[in-house]
């Protein structure tokens, strides 16, 4: 059975003391709540200082929340765990160890009772997965940017999390290797039906990845907008994604919020009954005919 | 590329060369311009200087320098006596004293050093001492030790100590306290227990600096342990110095210093094989 609420974030809020003395304290984000079914692609959109970076590092357990309740697999959560793994956007490798070393030192550290050979047979399945050739005794300044990413989540996905973290994970990649990473990523979460939870700021990047994509408004005090609900086939793939009738729909319902909509949020709201607890579900489509995702979806046709 | 390199190499080795030969020749003209008439001498201090009085200049040409140099590292380990050993014996005691004041001020001072790189608490109650403690000349200790210790060798072995301490303290605390955040987030997410985090993460991490922190350490060791001898005689280099002098012999007073810049290079360039090796490319 497929768990609806594998991860749950409960009324999320995060409060930094202001920069100035005296100042008043900066909410980035409060009132946050969705929920990432099991083996699911949760993609979360929206502009630097919206509090992204800051929502996943709670998720991971690196941040505090200032209030509310993150619930992982039924279990509440305050910490990091190596249930929860993370692919940092630097890539973070220790420069000091080679390929093989950095992700032993992963292995290693979460099943502890096992052999050296052992380790690096594991650690080798997940270099061989995300694609290295060639690359186990190198250090990661002799990587490219690329390779350092795939380093970094072959890290993340040896420890075999129940969760993996991506924050901007190919942001600083050029576009041919963002590509071809992406849909490699794409690929190793479907046969292992990972759960994702994925930071990003490249719609692109969102609708062949996601399942359902959250977009945030601007900071400060950001809150969930949306949740848009991937209307192209399950089995999209990079090369024909963009020839799908439903594409350009997603892809300009996402453009909108993200030129227009993530600013004009308190003014949208007052005019809607907007409840942080239910944000809107969208599914934006070719076809007014589509089944009806729930109740509470908004079909939403450019043709 | 690597001809290029190699050819600058040449170039800068025969500079070094001639600026050595230039040096060797301006050294000799000046001996030679005051090997002249001694001017008019008491008569009794006169006796008492023995050959320089006679028109002989004081300061040694380089051919004598030389030959003593070459003397000493002929013979360097005869022992003759308290006041009379081999200038590789008196070498050997400073570098022994060096050693074992600078391995204990690594004992002390990394684990220290570590403590208050990863607690900004523990820094700032002990910031005042270290800054009050650090501008201390080590040779102001020494009467202290002395007096303490009550054994003039296991003193200046303290005052090397007390110098080397410092500056490594300095680099590990803020190479710890530097270690780039996301290395400690990683090392979290994986769960790793705060012992294992210091020896695996933060150690290789901070070692560069720590390593930087040892080189100046070994380096002011160094210059401390001539003027510590001095003070407490007995053996070492510092103390040959300052018995040469008492004998008047400059030639061996200038050998000696040839010897001490030596060994301080030899010192030197240890650490920085050893900085390679903890070396990492970001």
């Amino acid at each position: 059975m497929i768990d609806e609420k594998y991860i749950s974030t409960q009324g999320l809020s995060r409060v930094f003391p202001s920069p100035e003395k005296l100042g008043e304290p900066v909410t980035v984000f409060s009132d946050i709540w969705f929920n990432v079914k099991q083996g699911e692609f949760v993609c979360l959109i929206g502009h630097s200082g919206c509090g992204k970076t800051t929502l996943l590092n709670i998720l991971a357990g690196l941040d505090q929340a200032s209030d509310g309740y993150i619930i992982v697999d039924g279990k509440e959560q305050n910490k990091p765990s190596l249930d929860r793994a993370v692919v940092f956007q630097s890539h973070a490798l220790m420069p000091w160890m080679t390929v093989m070393q950095n992700i032993s030192y992963a292995v290693k550290s979460k099943f502890k009772s096992w052999s050296k050979a052992k380790i690096e047979a594991h650690a080798q399945k997940y270099i061989d997965l995300v694609g290295l050739k060639n690359a186990n005794n190198k250090k990661p300044s002799q990587l490219s940017g690329g390779m350092k990413q795939r380093v970094g989540i072959a890290r993340a996905l040896s420890v075999q999390p129940k969760i993996l973290l991506l924050d901007e994970p190919f942001s600083a990649l050029d576009a041919l290797t963002r590509g071809n990473l992406q849909e490699e990523l794409l690929n190793i979460c479907r046969q292992t039906k990972q759960t994702v939870f994925m930071i990003t700021h490249d719609i692109d990047e969102a609708i062949l990845l996601a399942n359902r994509v959250i977009l945030m408004t601007n900071g400060p005090n950001a809150k969930i907008r949306e949740i848009v609900q991937n209307t192209l086939p399950d089995d999209r793939c990079r090369n024909t994604v963009h020839r799908h009738p439903n594409y350009y729909p997603m892809r300009n319902h996402l453009m909108d919020f993200l030129v227009a909509r993530s600013e004009t949020f308190a003014e949208e709201i007052s005019r809607s009954d907007y409840d942080p607890k239910n944000p809107p579900i969208v599914a934006p489509s070719a076809n007014l005919e589509t089944e009806m995702e729930s109740e509470n979806t908004t079909h939403i046709s450019l043709v | 590329m690597s001809s290029i390199l190699s050819n600058e190499k040449i170039k800068a080795f025969l500079l070094s060369i001639l600026i050595f030969v230039v040096f060797v020749l301006l050294w000799q003209a000046i001996v030679s311009s005051l090997g002249g008439e001694a001017p008019e001498m008491d008569p009794e201090y006169a006796a008492l200087m023995g050959a320089t009085a006679k028109g002989a200049s004081a300061i040694p040409s380089p051919g004598d320098v030389g030959s003593e140099i070459w003397g000493h590292i002929a013979d360097p380990f005869y022992d003759a006596g308290p006041n009379d050993k081999g200038v590789g014996i008196q070498l050997a005691y400073s570098v022994g004293r060096v050693s074992i004041g600078f391995g204990f001020a690594i004992v002390v001072a990394i684990p220290l050093g570590f403590l208050i790189g990863m607690s900004p608490l523990i820094y700032r109650a002990l910031d005042p001492f270290i800054q009050i403690m650090k501008p201390i000349s080590p040779l102001a200790w020494m009467p202290l030790a002395l007096y303490t210790i009550k054994d003039s060798g296991i003193s200046s072995i303290f005052v090397i100590f007390i110098c080397s301490v410092w500056p490594m303290l300095l680099n590990t605390a803020f190479g710890v306290s530097t270690v780039r955040k996301e290395w400690i987030n990683v090392s979290k997410t994986l769960e790793v227990k705060p012992f294992r985090q210091a020896l695996t993460v933060i150690l290789p991490a901070a070692a560069p600096t720590i390593m930087t922190g040892m080189r100046i350490a070994i380096g002011i060791a160094w210059l401390v342990i001539v003027a510590a001898e001095m003070l407490v005689g007995g053996t070492g280099i510092g103390y040959f110095v300052w018995n040469e002098w008492n004998n008047l012999s400059i030639t061996n007073v200038i050998a000696a210093i040839f010897f001490i810049g030596m060994i301080g290079m030899l010192l030197d360039q240890v650490l920085a094989q050893i900085s390679r090796l903890v070396a990492y490319e970001d």
